[in-house]
């Protein structure tokens, strides 16, 4: 457990000492919000029907901005070779960089959201469940995420095959995300959606680190 | 005493052979120094034996033991120094070190251990430094003060000595060593003498790859 909690204090202390992953995360979900009432006219009723998708939508790129430098930056100094012969197991490694990497992409997300969802006029009703949905889904991103990370170590133009592999994987949660919300808008429960994108949790939460140091390990040989 | 042994092992990087039926063994307290024209292996055994690489054939022991039973306890008692140094540019040399010592689990590992690991290889006024502004000699002594650091009974160095100035060299001879002294292993891969005191020499070269076993063409 200290090794554990040994990677996640280092990878925040990294992450805050640079701080430019996090802000520009943070800005790049901003500015593509905020891109959208001068795309589609500042029509109240519109953005109101669109808010929900436009917010999940741009959540769901944002995540994936710091995510090619989630294993890169330790591949390239050499220090996945150490974390791989480091007594912890590599599945207990990845869980760390990716709670790390959550805490500093996943939740400065969270935060700003409500401040997008007045911005794009989204219904209040819709408030909470937007919330909730991705406090439930962008830890499924970014563990998702973290398998295709694993995968394109080595690779020329890392970036692009990234999303190319993430993206379509990311479109459940997507799907059931702007579900629960436009349900709870439109007078309906959002129960259902709201235990799918926690059962896609609950499954990719024990299966991601073990893909991903899988990955890790083939690239590694 | 601990005795680490291999046998039979044989490399295959991509389709290449790179040696075959290689056999070592080294007891407590032993050196074993890989000498070797480049490319004949010798990293690639170093990171076999570290667990990185799997052999395509034969195997390894540690105590009449297959390491691959139980990866994470051959994990734990061996420390490995590749060509990069893994120094983090933004954390402080103290913070590098602190975080390696707390990931092979002695957080209980007292600061002055950690001082003294700094000064045995003359990196203690650096403690505070960021890793961006060291050399590339002193990034090198960081790495080797964090083998220092925690004990572990198996050392893996790759070519340690590289860009390490002639006192430095005798540093890491002491550490060497006062690790065999207490009985610890230490397979050296490198180029240079670096007058280890009684070493068990394993000349790559004498593994040539030949054509490769089984494979039809």
């Amino acid at each position: 457990m200290t090794g554990f909690a040994a990677i996640v204090r280092r990878d925040l202390r990294l992450a805050l000492r640079q701080g430019s992953d996090s802000t520009m995360v943070v800005m790049f979900f901003v500015l593509t919000c905020v891109l959208f009432p001068f795309g589609v006219g500042p029509e109240p009723n519109i953005l109101a029907r669109i808010a929900p998708g436009v917010i999940w939508v741009a959540a769901l790129l944002a995540s994936m901005l710091a995510l090619e430098r989630l294993f890169l930056a330790d591949y390239e100094d050499g220090s996945l070779e150490l974390l791989a012969t480091a007594p912890p197991p590599l599945e207990f490694v990845v869980a760390a960089k990716i709670l790390a990497h959550w805490l500093t992409t996943g939740l400065p997300l969270l935060i700003a959201t409500p401040l997008l969802a007045i911005l794009l006029n989204l219904p209040s009703e819709g408030f909470q469940v937007l919330i909730a949905t991705l406090l439930l889904g962008t830890p499924t991103l970014s563990l998702i995420g973290a398998i295709g990370a694993a995968l394109i170590l080595g690779a020329r133009r890392g970036g692009v095959l990234l999303s190319l592999l993430v993206l379509p994987l990311y479109i459940p949660v997507l799907i059931f995300g702007v579900g629960a919300v436009d349900a709870v808008i439109g007078g309906f429960p959002a129960r259902t959606h709201v235990l799918v994108l926690s059962g896609i949790l609950a499954v990719a939460l024990p299966l991601a680190p073990f893909a991903a140091a899988a990955a890790l390990r083939q690239a590694l040989e | 005493m601990a005795t680490f042994s291999g046998s039979g092992l044989t490399c295959l990087r991509g389709e290449n052979l790179v040696f075959r039926d290689l056999d070592f063994t080294v007891a407590g307290g032993g050196a074993l120094v890989l000498v070797g024209p480049n490319g004949s292996g010798k990293s690639s055994l170093l990171r076999m034996l570290a667990g990185l690489l799997g052999p395509a054939a034969g195997t390894l022991t540690w105590d009449g033991e297959a390491v691959t039973d139980e990866p994470d306890e051959h994990h734990a008692r061996l420390h490995y120094v590749g060509h990069h140094d893994c120094v983090k540019p933004i954390l402080t040399v103290a913070e590098n070190l602190a975080f390696w010592a707390r990931l092979h689990g002695s957080a209980a590992t007292s600061e002055d251990r950690l001082e003294r690991a700094l000064h045995s290889l003359d990196v203690g006024h650096l403690r505070d430094v960021p890793g961006r502004f060291l050399s590339a000699g002193q990034k090198r002594r960081v790495n080797l003060a964090r083998v220092v650091a925690v004990p572990a009974p198996l050392w893996l160095l790759d070519e340690p000595a590289t860009a390490l100035d002639r006192a430095s060299v005798g540093r890491l001879n002491d550490a060497i060593a006062a690790h065999r002294a207490a009985g610890g292993l230490v397979v050296v891969s490198t180029h240079q003498d670096l007058g280890l005191d009684d070493p068990t020499i394993l000349d790559l070269a004498d593994f040539p790859p030949g054509p490769a076993p089984g494979v039809a063409i």
